[in-house]
């Protein structure tokens, strides 16, 4: 009986030691397959383009596939809204974007919280821009705001959904400038930049990847702290004199329940693709901007400042009481 | 000849058999209610990356132009749009099989389809820069009209019961107001509840509207599904193309309609097959006959539908605005080619990739018609000869997971059923599906138009002149007019003419 006991304990701490062997030549390993890859918004989308340009990247350098799908629905908050019932193993990730996980939260309960969805990483942003056509009487940004002066309330720009980014740049830019625009919003940066190449408004709030996508337009100022290095005649708004850096910012989140080693496995992962010269220059050649905030004390700066600003402009523009 | 060696390129034995698979690949998926070529093509982007950019291209345009030819066999056999391009295909499909002729139909919506392709193919290749223009024409305000315009033909689908047709487009309207406003960012008549946060997917609403009732209906009864004839009729090819050809005006003028609204970023598929059967039926000689199993309006429906495959990607490919959804996708692949799209595609050094791309899309479209008759006599036999017991099962669950498949997400599926048993409901009642639906489609394009409108007229200082000021505005208020008067119009003339002739005996 004794030896039977023996054995059994034996066979169990050497099944204990195996599955720890097991969890953890296979922890050093992630990822062992494919990994899911949620974009919470349709296929074709900013948020798609620029996971298809992580895409070829991340297979070449780890081996493994980024599988796609989609899950559009509330501007995203359909997704957000069920990342944390995922089984957090490493293997599911998904698109985030500001300032929607900011806003919409604070409409409303929309399923989320900003601090309960867990980023491991925000990679790159489009910086906000005025942008208007090759044939616009407008030449700086000078010329625009003489004419927004002396004409209140009759400069119309065009700017993805009310609540983007492009909206609230527009509500910050009037009060520094000191003018009234009016702001049409659109569903999204493909048809606002339509309307402004059909001359249906003034001049558009879009983003540095405007230009590249659409030709015929040209921006007036970028809302960064530097000059983006793919337009260097184009001033920032700061040079100006008005004080703004925003835009859309997008990272990757993982389930609540991934596990801490793994969460920063993915963010050193990501960070790497992130500073791949040929990955940074498809970026920057299509007008995106490079951000690298890993996982840790510098993604939660990062975090806590955007929720701050976000909501504060977002106020200012009506969006939340 | 200058241009041969692109068409070489494009009929070698590889690229051949590259638009072969993406053709018999996009009808299937094409003709599964739920799964549409937008998520065709955005399953195969990765594949795409190891492709040259020209092969890529073909193969991803060869599973487009199959995915929207593939809709019309669930429109036919089981009266539900497969994509919401087929939702006019319905109207005259489905009444069609149901008295026997579902075998001439579907050959019928294969010989349309590979007209309107080629007609859009063809204007891409002529004439896509100056046709490009007209994507920027359309501004708000005539994005507006032009729903108002696909609405206005609640009144010729609802003929004697327009009012249930007006409430049923209101019901249709009311839906998609629920969750976020893709415009506004309101939140809207969610009640509280997480799941009508992402609001009334429009192809989950179509599949739960039309096949939930079919189903319903095919449990409830002991009748056969469709009407069979006993004896062999093969393809009944030559029957549709002399129907073709009795009415080459009409599927040469719904191929025009498809191109320009595939060309407009606004519109769509669904636009595109509405207008050109609103404008077919109205044009016909036999537009009482409309509903009830008239050949033209199928064929109306599916050359247009066809035509937006060429028509979307003429912006897309000149001024880099995605002409559908699937485009915006195909304009995504390309980027991460390295491609940039634009004038200089068609004049400067990338020419190759776009002429070969069209040849190749003239050879996909060709190929679709040997393909596209034997999948849709498989899919008619399928349907005809399946005992009930395994077709109502198979179909369900199909719906359901097709409906899954738009966005990943189960709450569409239980919207799609609750929809449906409305809908069920509510036809016992003489609420027909289509102006739900067309209501469902067309008011997220009239909401947005008219707020635009309003602030940039606003703005420009008289919100009514923006409205009803402008040279494309107001053709489209005429046609407006004219599609919504004419049954009465033509109603007094029957009369008319029949005291006349009373008068005259």
């Amino acid at each position: 009986m004794k030896t039977f006991g023996k054995i059994i304990l034996t066979a169990a701490a050497a099944a204990v030691a195996a599955t720890f062997v097991l969890t953890t030549t296979a922890a050093a390993e992630f990822p062992e397959k494919a990994i899911n890859y949620i974009i919470a918004f349709k296929p074709g989308g900013e948020s798609d383009v620029t996971a298809r340009f992580q895409q070829p990247f991340f297979k070449k350098k780890f081996g493994k596939d980024l599988v796609m799908s989609y899950k559009d629905g509330g501007g995203g908050a359909v997704a957000w809204a069920q990342l944390n019932t995922i089984t957090g193993d490493g293997y599911t990730i998904m698109g985030t974007n500001l300032p929607h996980m900011v806003i919409q939260p604070l409409q409303k309960d929309v399923g989320y919280t900003t601090d309960g969805i867990v980023n491991v990483y925000m990679f790159h942003y489009t910086p906000d821009a005025i942008v208007v056509t090759d044939k616009s009487p407008y030449k700086t940004l000078k010329d625009l705001i003489d004419f927004a002066k002396k004409n209140p309330g009759k400069v119309t720009f065009s700017g993805s959904a009310k609540g983007s980014s492009n909206h609230l740049a527009q509500v910050t830019f009037d009060r520094l400038a000191g003018i009234k625009t009016a702001y049409v919003a659109f569903a999204g940066t493909a048809p606002s930049s339509t309307a402004l190449l059909g001359g249906q408004v003034v001049a558009s709030w879009g983003y540095t990847t405007v230009p590249p996508a659409y030709p015929g337009t040209r921006m007036l100022a970028v809302a960064m702290e530097k000059r983006h290095p793919n337009f260097p005649d184009v001033p920032t708004f700061k040079e100006l004199g008005f004080d703004m850096v925003s835009g859309a910012y997008r990272g990757i989140a993982v389930p609540k329940s991934t596990p801490e080693d793994i969460r920063k496995k993915l963010a050193k992962m990501i960070d790497e693709i992130n500073h791949e010269p040929a990955f940074i220059k498809q970026m920057e050649d299509n007008g995106f901007a490079m951000l690298n905030a890993p996982y840790g004390p510098e993604l939660d700066k990062f975090m806590a400042k955007a929720k701050k600003d976000i909501t504060t402009s977002a106020k200012e523009a009506g969006m939340v009481k | 000849m200058q241009g041969i060696e692109y068409v070489l390129e494009a009929i070698s034995l590889y690229h051949i058999s590259i638009a072969l698979a993406g053709v018999i690949a996009g009808t299937v998926i094409g003709a599964l209610p739920g799964l549409t070529a937008t998520m065709a093509i955005a399953v195969l982007v990765p594949l795409t990356f190891s492709l040259k950019p020209a092969s890529a291209l073909i193969l991803m345009g060869a599973v487009y132009t199959g995915a929207i030819y593939g809709g019309a066999y669930s429109a036919i056999l089981l009266k539900t749009p497969g994509t919401p391009s087929a939702i006019a295909t319905t109207f005259d499909g489905y009444p069609m099989a149901k008295r026997g002729d579902g075998d001439l139909a579907v050959t019928l919506a294969c010989t349309s389809s590979v007209f309107g392709g080629l007609v859009g193919a063809l204007f891409l290749l002529l004439l896509a820069p100056p046709l490009a223009k007209i994507a920027l024409a359309f501004g708000p305000v005539e994005y507006f009209w032009l729903a108002i315009f696909g609405l206005s033909l609640i009144s010729a689908l609802s003929e004697g019961h327009m009012l249930k047709g007006l409430i049923g487009g209101c019901f249709g309207m009311l839906l998609t107001t629920i969750g976020v406003a893709e415009v506004s960012a309101d939140i809207r008549y969610t009640f509280g509840s997480h799941t009508l946060i992402g609001g009334i997917e429009p192809v989950s609403a179509l599949i739960g509207l039309y096949c939930v009732p079919v189903m319903i209906d095919l449990v409830a009864t002991p009748a056969r599904h469709l009407q069979v004839s006993t004896e062999g009729r093969g393809f009944r090819l030559r029957e549709a193309l002399s129907l073709n050809w009795r009415h080459k005006f009409s599927l040469l003028r719904s191929s025009v309609i498809g191109t320009i609204t595939g060309i407009l970023p606004g519109a769509g598929g669904s636009i595109a097959g509405l207008v050109a059967y609103s404008e077919a039926r109205r044009s016909s000689k036999r537009t009482e006959y409309f509903g009830t199993g008239e050949p033209e309006g199928v064929m109306a429906s599916e050359s247009a539908n066809n035509a937006t495959v060429g028509g979307g990607f003429i912006p897309t490919l000149v001024l880099g605005i995605p002409g559908t959804p699937p485009d915006a996708v195909i304009l995504g692949a390309l980027l991460v080619q390295g491609i940039r799209t634009g004038p200089n595609l068609f004049v400067g050094g990338e020419t190759s990739i776009v002429y070969v791309f069209i040849a190749g899309l003239f050879v996909a479209t060709v190929l679709m018609l040997p393909t596209g008759l034997l999948i849709g006599r498989y899919a008619y036999r399928f349907i005809i000869s399946v005992p009930k017991a395994i077709l109502v099962p198979t179909v369900a669950f199909m719906t359901i997971i097709g409906t899954y498949a738009i966005r990943n997400n189960m709450s569409d599926v239980v919207i799609m059923i609750v929809l449906g048993a409305i809908g069920w409901v509510l036809d016992r009642y003489g609420f027909k599906p289509s102006p739900i639906v067309l209501g469902l489609i067309l008011s997220r394009i009239a909401e947005q138009g008219f707020v635009q409108g309003w602030i940039i007229g606003t703005a420009r200082g008289n919100a009514a002149a923006e409205f009803f000021n402008r040279p494309i505005s107001l053709g489209i208020i005429v046609f407006i007019g004219i599609s919504m008067f004419y049954p009465l119009i033509a109603r007094r003339w029957r009369l008319n003419k029949e005291l006349q002739n009373d008068s005259e005996t």
